[in-house]
């Protein structure tokens, strides 16, 4: 009998350590955050000695123009990179599915600059788009061509362009995984059905691989909803407030204006943004699921011709 | 439905040549089988055919046009793999539509070409259904489906059954020998099987490292088989092979050897009158001997029944004459007792005698 139920407690068990750490690494500090937004909170005080302020540091930042501008930002930068690094790097990726002499050697060096610690790709691109002597600007000197303000009047832009060139091996090696996994027999039976290159892709390659882009991009939107030393180093979001992205504004929210609780409602509201994201993925899946189901019931109950 | 020719062609992977100047003809209409165990090179010269393996030399000619350097898609073919390469995306009408859609055929006769051959192939009612809700033997159809509605001047096959349980492989084989009859194509198949071969060719062509062996139809390659090779690889149970010498004594051949010595039948005794003292290899089928006590010495062989295995309406037995191992293929019902030596005659028709050098058909 205690011998059954040992047997039937293993599980839990097994499950047990990782709980725990669940609870304490992550439960914790979000129920903390969630509690610490609820109060007017200045670092310098210890959270009990703070002052409930129910919803109140929601309600200013909902009305705060300089959240929203912020947010807006974001959504932008968000948006743009994810689309740009989706488009590139899942075309590399298609390009350079071939067994071509030094391919290997190419394949590496196209994910490098993932490997580059993002406080260095910010101190890097910062001093390309030196007005003066950054290399940009001084090859398009060179050409003859006007000089760019890169970070100032096109910040945003020059952003993007940094956070493009180092997330898209992310894209890319992914990408190039669900590509190589797909089965050799169904492309070459649509070789035969008479598919060109393009439409491979586009009717075989890109619908097989759809399940791996749909997690890869939602990876990346999540990831570049929560992006800060790139911009921090390259702009500190300025000029102004144009690159200013959420979790710029947090950080400084906390730090220079010593708003823990604003601070914290800021992250919460970032935390809903990201859930809606994620609950709206597995919702379209499981609309997906039903939709294949759906056909498959209506197939079984076709009669017959 | 065009003539198809391979000259001379050659395949190689870098330094190491797999294919070797291989010439073959394919009749319009006609039912080819490429057969030969694993890494002969069939199905390299099957994927050649189609485009998916570059020729490393020689042509390939679809009525009398050169097509080495086409596309797949430029050689009016359809094929049917091993894995049933079906899109698992798409459902079965819109699997075996894709090439007609890809053509922007009209969508009414797209759809009435998917009915026809679904109703062939008894399909109708799981056109909707995704590849991953069939069972092995409905994939297979779908991929035949596929080919079918394509409308291709030739068929190819790699390997279509291979991936099916023993008693739905049956079945299938006897679904495609009623398809090639009902639909007049050329078709190229490779198998590794050869009843497969046997059943399906109109003309068999068995492949062993690379080189062609032999091509004929079934009943050619099955009673005059060019070589050693292709005597053993196509015939169940194999053919049995039996050192032997060529002799002659009062004006008449025999083979001798190890407990037997068997009157060869008056052509032969050229051969032999010119090489007397020659070795060879002795091949008879276990279907070419009968069980008969009153036989002459001379026609027959005195075998010791090791073991007699029951598979029904036949028995096998697996005998020792002298020191070599025979398999007999004899009716149930024959009376036979394990260890007794008894006589069996030989067919004199069914005497094979190979070289033993090179192993060619004398």
């Amino acid at each position: 009998m205690t011998r059954e139920r040992l047997n039937r407690m293993t599980p839990y068990m097994f499950f047990g350590p990782a709980a725990v750490i669940m609870v304490i690494a992550l439960l914790y500090p979000l129920g903390y955050m969630v509690y610490g937004s609820f109060r007017d909170w200045d670092p310098s005080q210890n959270i009990s000695e703070t002052e409930f302020v129910g919803l109140k540091n929601y309600i200013t930042l909902f009305f705060d123009p300089a959240f929203r501008e912020s947010l807006s930002v974001t959504l932008i930068f968000a948006g743009s990179v994810v689309v740009v690094e989706m488009v590139v790097g899942v075309g590399l990726a298609l390009l350079l599915d071939r067994d071509i002499k030094g391919m290997s050697v190419l394949r590496t060096l196209f994910i490098l600059p993932m490997m580059i610690a993002p406080v260095v790709v910010g101190l890097m691109w910062r001093f390309m788009y030196h007005p003066t002597v950054g290399t940009f600007n001084r090859t398009l000197d060179w050409l003859g061509l006007e000089k760019v303000d890169w970070l100032g009047q096109h910040a945003l832009l020059s952003v993007i362009i940094a956070d493009v060139w180092q997330w898209t091996p992310f894209i890319f090696i992914l990408a190039l995984a669900a590509l190589q996994s797909l089965p050799r027999s169904a492309l070459e039976a649509a070789r035969i059905d008479g598919a060109t290159a393009w439409q491979q892709i586009v009717h075989i390659k890109l619908p097989l691989m759809m399940p791996v882009l749909i997690v890869t991009a939602l990876l990346r939107l999540i990831d570049a909803f929560k992006v800060l030393e790139v911009i921090l180093v390259m702009t500190e979001g300025g000029p102004g407030l144009s690159t200013e992205i959420v979790a710029l504004r947090i950080s400084r929210t906390a730090t220079e204006f010593r708003e823990l609780g604003v601070a914290a409602a800021m992250s919460n509201y970032l935390l809903i943004l990201l859930l809606f994201l994620t609950l709206g993925m597995f919702a379209f899946t499981r609309w997906q699921e039903a939709r294949a189901d759906r056909i498959a019931a209506a197939a079984a109950k076709a009669p017959e011709v | 439905m065009p003539r198809i020719r391979l000259d001379n062609l050659v395949k190689r992977y870098g330094a190491l040549e797999v294919l070797h100047d291989i010439d073959l003809i394919m009749e319009d209409n006609e039912f080819t089988v490429l057969v030969g165990p694993s890494g002969c090179g069939k199905s390299t010269t099957l994927r050649m055919v189609a485009g998916l393996e570059t020729v490393s030399e020689g042509e390939i000619y679809m009525d009398d046009r050169p097509v080495s350097k086409l596309e797949p898609k430029d050689r009016d073919i359809a094929m049917v793999f091993q894995d049933y390469a079906l899109y698992p995306h798409m459902n079965v009408a819109r699997n075996m539509s894709f090439a007609l859609r890809l053509q922007k055929a009209p969508k009414d006769e797209i759809d009435r070409k998917v009915r026809d051959v679904a109703e062939i192939l008894g399909l109708t009612d799981y056109l909707g259904r995704k590849p991953g809700e069939l069972s092995g033997g409905q994939r297979q159809r779908v991929a035949m489906g596929r080919a079918l509605t394509r409308d291709a001047g030739t068929f190819l096959f790699d390997e279509p059954l291979s991936n099916l349980d023993a008693k739905l492989r049956g079945q299938m084989r006897a679904e495609l020998a009623l398809m090639s009859q009902r639909v007049r194509k050329n078709m190229i198949y490779v198998t590794h099987d050869q009843i497969e071969a046997m059943t399906l060719a109109d003309r068999i062509v068995v492949m062993h490292d690379g080189y062609i062996q032999q091509q004929g139809t079934p009943s050619e390659l099955f009673k005059h088989p060019a070589n050693k090779f292709v005597a053993g690889f196509l015939g169940m149970p194999p053919m049995n092979f039996l050192d032997a010498t060529l002799t002659e004594r009062d004006g008449r051949a025999f083979a001798e050897g190890d407990g037997y010595s068997i009157a060869l039948s008056p052509e032969r005794a050229g051969t032999v009158r010119n090489h007397p003292g020659r070795e060879v290899i002795l091949g008879i089928r276990p279907s070419d001997l009968n069980y008969d006590p009153q036989a002459l010495e001379e026609s027959a062989f005195d075998l010791n029944v090791v073991v007699s295995e029951y598979v029904g309406a036949q028995s096998v037995l697996l005998c020792r004459c002298g020191s070599a191992n025979v398999t007999v293929e004899l009716k149930s019902e024959t009376p036979i007792a394990l260890g007794e030596t008894l006589r069996f005659s030989v067919n004199p028709a069914g005497i094979h005698l190979f070289d033993k050098e090179s192993e060619t058909a004398l």
